[in-house]
């Protein structure tokens, strides 16, 4: 037997040979602007399940163009949430610096540690498993390292510090703010746009070949590596503002959320169940995940007879996104997105 | 299993790399000749030495079983941790419920978790055998996810602890190691040297190494594979069931405590080389001692760091294992 998983059939090419890229960019526009209006509507509780929708897809975009678009299964994408997060919580609390800068700082601290970790991956040729277990090494390194840092205040993490009025600058504002929903929203949109540009550009198409059949993309002169550390620094960078946001938004981080397994595996759900590879899958799987603890956490604290003896208990929410990972694997394994989308071209 | 060729080649190779294994003590011997210069005590580098021994034989144990698995099925078994974590809770209920002896509730743990790892390969994994590998992963994954959920939503996430009756400290040479954690180690070790008997000297573990040579070669000759798929799939969860009992005296019992495990276990596998049931065993001592001696080279780091540098070096240069041949 040899180490390496070297016998793996080359994946199916899950794009359609020509994707209707303007039209994928005017449903983005559309979708946006009917959106806008919607914390205006929906009453103050359920906003906060909306904005965990928009940080679930911004998380899972990323994902989906490294391991989807790229394929590189990533399994350690806590570590560009958590970078994203941890710059931006970093410098606002020890320099005062607004999160937007820390934002911005956070994309680039991501997307050149992407670019590490893809290099030394590539460079010593991991694959398939291999690959997914360095980059989980990775973000667990980051995650012992911050645990046990003074320079990041060890355990115990940031919490962002209260501001007395609402202030755009410091991105802070008053609980249940709409302001949130928007922010999160155009973050979501821009990174939508951002991967349909990028999808279709020589760069992207570059990238796909490269994943589709690495060799022949060779031979016909396509540098691999440079493609696949792009799209990794991309990814990197997209998953980073999810964490910067998720910072402003819970004013508080710690090296677990941060670096945690449980939020590599958040980053990879909603791809999964939505549709690997597709644009809209990582938004649609968040858009069913998103309201799921919610909706359980509700069952729980009144449950019905039968399920009694598990009030106050926690846990469930996770049981089903097991249990919908598992099912939506054996079932649908090109997602809810491409299972529809193979649907209607059929006809 | 490349420690037995199936087919002989022109140049028999030993089948233990003495090289190696000659660098890799030696690399072992100066990480605790620099701890010891780091820390200047005698007493702390042996017990260092001493308790990652022991744990390693434990990490050896649980990544046979993972290992086994990678080998004949091309799982990545996330879900390994999460079957040590329910033996662990199988553990504390049979022992708390019917104070029965924590060594008697490793036997029913043993079969248990045999039969239920038959069950989820036939009813979940069979269904996306011959998929792509991330599909098997994330299977394995939501498992996971379900396991230890369902363990914080049954048993609540105070910890808990299982008590050995006649538990003592040893005395081994100037350290001093609780029995419990001797026999875990002695456990593991004899447990270990079953399933190397079982897969060199019977049918059964003959058509399991074919499998894993080969699979398309084991059908030809007659072989059901889907049958050695389940029963790997068995033992190797059996392996995690076994594991968990024997630690259970040592461990705060914890729904997550599985997933520790489950990490560890994965370097161990990396650095035995994948598929390498004999290099697992060897690499869990490895391990042991990285984690507990390298807890000394770096002061106030978790020593869970020290094993992961170790890991991305191994999985950067000797992708195939410590103990593994360059395929």
């Amino acid at each position: 037997m040899t180490a390496q998983t070297t016998t793996r059939e080359p994946a199916p090419p899950a794009a359609l040979p020509r994707q209707p890229w303007n039209r994928h960019l005017a449903v983005v526009a559309v979708l946006a602007v009917l959106l806008v209006p919607l914390p205006l509507v929906l009453p103050g509780a359920q906003e906060a399940v909306v904005v965990r929708v928009l940080i679930f897809a911004l998380l899972s975009i990323g994902w989906n163009i490294m391991s989807g678009f790229g394929g590189m299964f990533s399994f350690g994408h806590a570590a560009y949430f958590g970078l994203g997060a941890y710059t931006t919580a970093w410098l606002l609390v020890e320099r005062d610096v607004s999160p937007w800068i820390g934002m911005a700082v956070g994309m680039v601290v991501a997307a050149v540690f992407a670019v590490v970790v893809g290099f030394l991956a590539l460079r010593y040729k991991l694959r398939g498993a291999y690959f997914a277990l360095a980059t989980f090494a990775f973000a667990e390194m980051l995650r012992l390292w911050a645990t046990n840092s003074d320079f990041v205040n060890r355990a115990e993490g940031y919490h962002v510090p209260l501001l007395p009025e609402n202030s755009w600058w410091y991105m802070q504002f008053e609980p249940g703010s709409p302001n949130y929903f928007w922010i999160a929203l155009a973050l979501t949109v821009a990174a939508l746009v951002v991967s349909i540009l990028f999808l279709r550009s020589r760069a992207g198409q570059f990238t796909l070949a490269a994943r589709d059949d690495e060799e022949a993309a060779a031979s016909i002169g396509i540098p691999v590596m440079r493609y696949k550390l792009m799209t990794m620094a991309l990814a990197g960078a997209i998953s980073s503002v999810a964490g910067a946001f998720y910072v402003q938004y819970y004013l508080f981080i710690d090296p677990d959320l941060a670096f945690g397994s449980s939020q590599s595996i958040q980053a990879i759900l909603p791809a999964v169940i939505g549709g690997v590879a597709t644009i809209w899958g990582p938004v649609i799987g968040a858009a069913v995940l998103g309201p799921l603890s919610d909706v359980t956490a509700t069952v729980l604290r009144n449950p019905p007879p039968f399920l009694e003896f598990l009030q106050g208990r926690g846990g469930l929410d996770v049981i089903l996104y097991g249990l919908l990972l598992i099912v939506i694997i054996l079932l649908l394994p090109k997602g809810i997105y491409g299972a529809l989308r193979d649907r209607w071209s059929r006809r | 299993m490349t420690s037995a060729p199936a087919a002989a080649p022109a140049r028999p190779r030993p089948p233990i790399p003495w090289g190696r294994a000659a660098s890799v003590l030696g690399v072992i011997v100066l990480a605790i000749v620099l701890a010891y210069v780091q820390s200047g005590s005698g007493i702390v580098v042996s017990q260092a030495v001493v308790t990652g021994i022991l744990v390693g034989g434990v990490y050896g144990l649980v990544a046979m079983g993972l290992t086994l698995i990678f080998g004949v099925l091309d799982i990545v078994n996330f879900a390994h941790g999460a079957f040590l974590a329910l033996a662990l809770f199988a553990t504390y209920w049979l022992v708390a419920s019917t104070g029965m002896h924590p060594y008697l509730a490793l036997g029913i743990c043993t079969v248990v978790m045999f039969a239920l790892g038959a069950l989820v390969q036939r009813g979940i994994l069979a269904g996306a055998m011959g998929r792509p590998l991330e599909n098997q992963l994330l299977i394995t994954l939501g498992l996971a996810m379900i396991i230890e959920n369902a363990l914080l939503m049954f048993f609540g996430a105070d910890p808990r602890s299982v008590a050995l009756p006649g538990d003592r400290g040893v005395p081994i040479l100037g350290a001093v190691a609780d029995l419990s954690r001797i026999l875990a180690f002695a456990g593991a070790i004899v447990l270990a040297g079953l399933l190397f008997l079982l897969l060199q000297r019977t049918r059964m573990g003959t058509a399991i190494r074919a499998v894993a040579a080969n699979h398309a070669g084991a059908e030809l000759v007659g072989i059901d594979t889907r049958r050695i798929y389940m029963l790997t799939f068995a033992i190797g969860t059996a392996c995690a069931g076994a594991a968990g009992a024997l630690v259970a005296p040592l461990v705060t019992i914890e729904p997550t405590t599985g997933a520790q495990f489950n990490i560890i276990a994965f370097v161990v596998v990396v650095l035995g080389g994948m598929g390498n049931v004999v290099g697992a065993l060897l690499s869990g001592l490895v391990i042991g001692l990285a984690e507990q001696v390298g807890g000394l080279l770096l002061p106030g780091q978790s020593p869970l760091l020290s094993v992961f540098i170790v890991f991305v070096l191994v999985l950067f240069l000797r992708p195939q294992g410590l103990f593994g041949r360059s395929g």
